[in-house]
């Protein structure tokens, strides 16, 4: 049943543009790839640890590759001609190359066809384990069941993998659905992926593959308890974007969020690195079953929500795009939104609705990820606790697929362990009080929400033609998205990014490509 | 000392001086009376009287969440209290043009940035943001005022080097996450760094932010601080005053 009156005109043409804006980027990174994507290879094909410097295996290689100009032709390439002169593994070329013993000339001359043959046998053993992560997670949701739409969603932050277990444990006897750790501040910008377990981060923790390992043991533990699958989310974002994601999916995680835009313009990271990067890490969570959360929330936390709320229809239309060109279903792609509008404003509640209720509309069947009150909530935890329950009733009143709790304690810390149990009480008090009134709802054809909700998609429309005629990077470096400039050659991490040689062989993307049915 | 200020007072409930408060904890025990016990001690040691344990439950296995009243038995002498602050007394956006055009004769230059590793850009963003917060345009709309906001994440030393470019009459310095004191290390290094260079007393440096305080940031060797809730008028106001004062 269609709850609001819609302009479909206008929702087929955004879609439209939003395709042609992907296709235009998309011509782009086929001829490309970067040192991360390099690296997600290298440690797919079993590559782990770091050197006595700390340095990642998977870092000094592709670096080393680079310094010797080789590295164009992609780094598998390489890997497997030493592997087949010198009859050692993966593991053992990397730590074998650190110590300068691959004398590269003489594994120059080994048969590309013998090359392929291996990458491909490589490439089939790397991607199996995301495949089987995959299978197991499906035989526990299977065995235990998972929770009712909207998920609950709960952050751990304290920067301390075995306290976050703690509190996650916690949250999770306390309903939680999604544990989300959040990463220390500032990881986004290293441009490799820390190593081993670890107990200091700034406002959240380091994500590295043993502390993924380390909570999803514990998520399973407490899933097991409450007999309900309990899902694990963290960052597959930043210059480590494609990296993160394999090990997400090696480690099992369910939940990541992953941006196609959101680096570039919060984190100032390259424009090619970040677009290059994303349509990699997605085929990789496609191939994992996680489902991805976008940024959209972001625009809002500086910019007004009522202003700029057609810029995140238009993002969500974009990352719709790009997300089907990585051959991502719709029932992963976690497409975000928020909850920001000013309190003080006159019938907010009813723009807030307008604005879930369209996005629910338009992308029906991704499990949108509805972000919490941040830039109005204050010292006043009392307020705030209200706030936040209004943001429930919105969720519940517009189906959305994934809640992302609101702490009261919001503008003033991470959360302590009673702050997310009350998050809790006051969402699962709304999801059973309210639980079908959804099913209740149509909107008056030309109220006020109605009216709000059209005129939002035709905004979103016309900036979408707008960046369609400019093409996506001329439209960020002119300000179009949160009023941030930034140029094709600028921010952090361009030094990465490398045209492709016409021999260069990468068996991954090939197989993820043929696996997920997508071209190129 | 204001003329009829109250000597002595204390938290107000329903009933003058009847000292009421509530506080709420969790306490990493399990649920039980001897958990509540342990939370009234807690309160008894607060140097609270008349506890009572209103509500208890249990976050975890060895977790439990209390909310508590009780009463506080000592009083404040209001009158005798001094605070630093800076002079709240700020000008609005038409006046702070007015008075930089009029007595100042140049347009004046603001630096900002969130510095270190703080990705979170919302307050130097509400301050400087050409559309500003809460129905108050933000520095970059001043006509007088060159406002360049250097966004998140940017090292003391860029940030010292921007301004120095562009010679800067102001720096601001925004920290959101103060987790282990990280805000402090980093607010120290660019006062240090900024005295090595000489620059100190030619560049008026104001830091801001949710935890931050005109105290904390005198005691570190800022010429302001600002709270939460500051508006970007308050702070243009600062900067303009002190300008004049020099």
């Amino acid at each position: 049943m269609a709850k609001l009156h819609l302009n479909e005109e206008l929702i087929e043409k955004s879609r439209l543009s939003a395709n042609k804006i992907a296709d235009q980027v998309f011509d782009f990174i086929q001829d490309r790839s970067t040192v991360s994507i390099e690296r997600t290879v290298l440690r797919l094909s079993g590559i782990d640890g770091v050197n006595s410097d700390g340095v990642p295996y998977a870092n000094s290689l592709v670096d080393l590759l680079q310094k010797k100009g080789l590295l164009a032709e992609g780094a598998i390439p390489w890997l497997i001609k030493a592997m087949i002169t010198y009859g050692i593994s993966p593991q053992e070329v990397a730590e074998l190359a650190e110590m300068d013993k691959i004398n590269w000339d003489d594994v120059r001359s080994v048969p590309m066809d013998e090359v392929k043959k291996e990458g491909n046998l490589l490439a089939e053993k790397g991607l199996n384990i995301l495949m089987k992560q995959r299978q197991s997670r499906e035989a526990l949701i299977t065995k235990m069941g998972e929770g009712s739409k909207p998920f609950l969603y709960v952050i751990v932050a304290t920067g301390d993998i075995y306290e976050d277990v703690i509190q996650a444990k916690a949250a999770v006897r306390q309903g939680a659905d999604i544990i989300a750790v959040i990463r220390t501040t500032g990881q986004s910008l290293l441009d490799y992926v820390p190593y081993g377990a670890t107990r200091e981060g700034y406002g959240g923790t380091y994500a590295t593959q043993e502390n993924f390992k380390i909570m999803r043991a514990a998520l399973d533990e407490v899933s097991n308890e409450v007999n309900r699958y309990v899902s694990l989310c963290n960052y597959s974002s930043g210059l480590c974007m494609p990296e993160i994601a394999a090990i997400g999916g090696m480690e099992r995680l369910d939940v990541m969020l992953n941006d196609a835009l959101y680096g570039i313009l919060f984190r100032d990271i390259n424009m090619q690195r970040t677009l290059i990067d994303q349509a990699f890490s997605r085929m990789l969570i496609s191939l994992s079953g996680i489902i991805i959360n976008t940024g959209e929330d972001n625009y809002l936390t500086t910019a007004d929500a009522v202003e700029e709320a057609h810029t995140v229809l238009a993002s969500q239309f974009i990352n719709e795009q790009f997300a089907i060109k990585a051959g991502l279903p719709h029932e992963q792609m976690g497409l975000g939104h928020a909850f920001e509008i000013n309190p003080k404003l006159e019938n907010g509640f009813l723009l807030e609705l307008a604005q879930a209720q369209l996005a629910r509309q338009i992308f029906p069947r991704a499990p949108l990820k509805y972000m919490p009150p941040t830039k109005y909530m204050t010292g006043n935890i009392f307020m705030g606790y209200i706030q936040n329950a209004l943001f429930n009733v919105a969720g519940v009143m517009t189906n959305q697929g994934i809640q992302l709790l609101g702490m009261m304690t919001e503008a003033m810390h991470t959360p302590h362990m009673q702050d997310r149990k009350l998050a809790l009480d006051n969402a699962k008090y709304i999801k059973n009080n309210m639980k079908d009134l959804h099913e209740e709802i149509e909107f008056v054809p030309n109220g006020l929400i109605a009216k709000r909700a059209n005129e939002v998609l035709e905004k979103a429309s016309m900036m979408l033609k707008e960046i369609e005629d400019l093409g996506l990077f001329e439209a960020i470096s002119a300000g179009r998205f949160a009023n941030v400039k930034r140029s094709f050659y600028g921010g952090k991490g361009l030094e990465g990014v490398f045209l492709k040689e016409k021999n260069y062989f990468n068996p991954f993307e090939l197989l993820m490509k043929k696996e997920l049915g997508i071209g190129g | 000392m204001m003329p009829n200020e109250p000597i002595n007072i204390k938290p107000y409930g329903d009933t003058m001086n009847d000292g009421a408060v509530q506080i709420s904890f969790t306490l990493p025990v399990p649920i039980g009376e001897k958990a509540k016990e342990a939370a009234k001690q807690i309160g008894m040691k607060l140097g609270l009287e008349e506890v009572m344990v209103y509500h208890m439950e249990g976050l975890d296995e060895d977790f439990t969440f209390f909310v508590l009243y009780g009463k506080v038995p000592f009083t404040i002498d209001y009158s005798s209290i001094t605070v630093p602050a800076i002079n709240k007394q700020s000008m609005d956006f038409y006046k702070i043009n007015q008075v930089i055009k009029e007595q100042i004769n140049r347009k004046i230059v603001v630096v900002g940035a969130c510095t270190g590793t703080d990705a979170h850009t919302v307050g130097i963003d509400a301050i400087m943001n050409m559309k500003g917060y809460d129905g108050e345009y933000g520095l970059e709309r001043y006509p007088e005022i060159e406002a360049y906001n250097l966004g998140s994440q940017v090292k003391n030393e860029d940030l010292l080097e921007k301004a120095v470019e562009l010679n800067a009459d102001a720096i601001l310095v925004s920290q959101v996450v103060t987790q282990k004191g990280i805000h402090l290390a980093n607010l120290t290094e660019l006062v240090e760094m900024m005295e090595a260079a000489n620059l100190r007393r030619k560049i008026l440096l104001i830091c801001g932010g949710p935890r931050i305080s005109h105290e904390l940031a005198s005691e570190l060797g800022y010429d302001a601080g600002f709270g939460p809730g500051t508006k970007a008028s308050e702070v243009a106001s600062f900067i303009v005053e002190k300008i004049i004062q020099r």
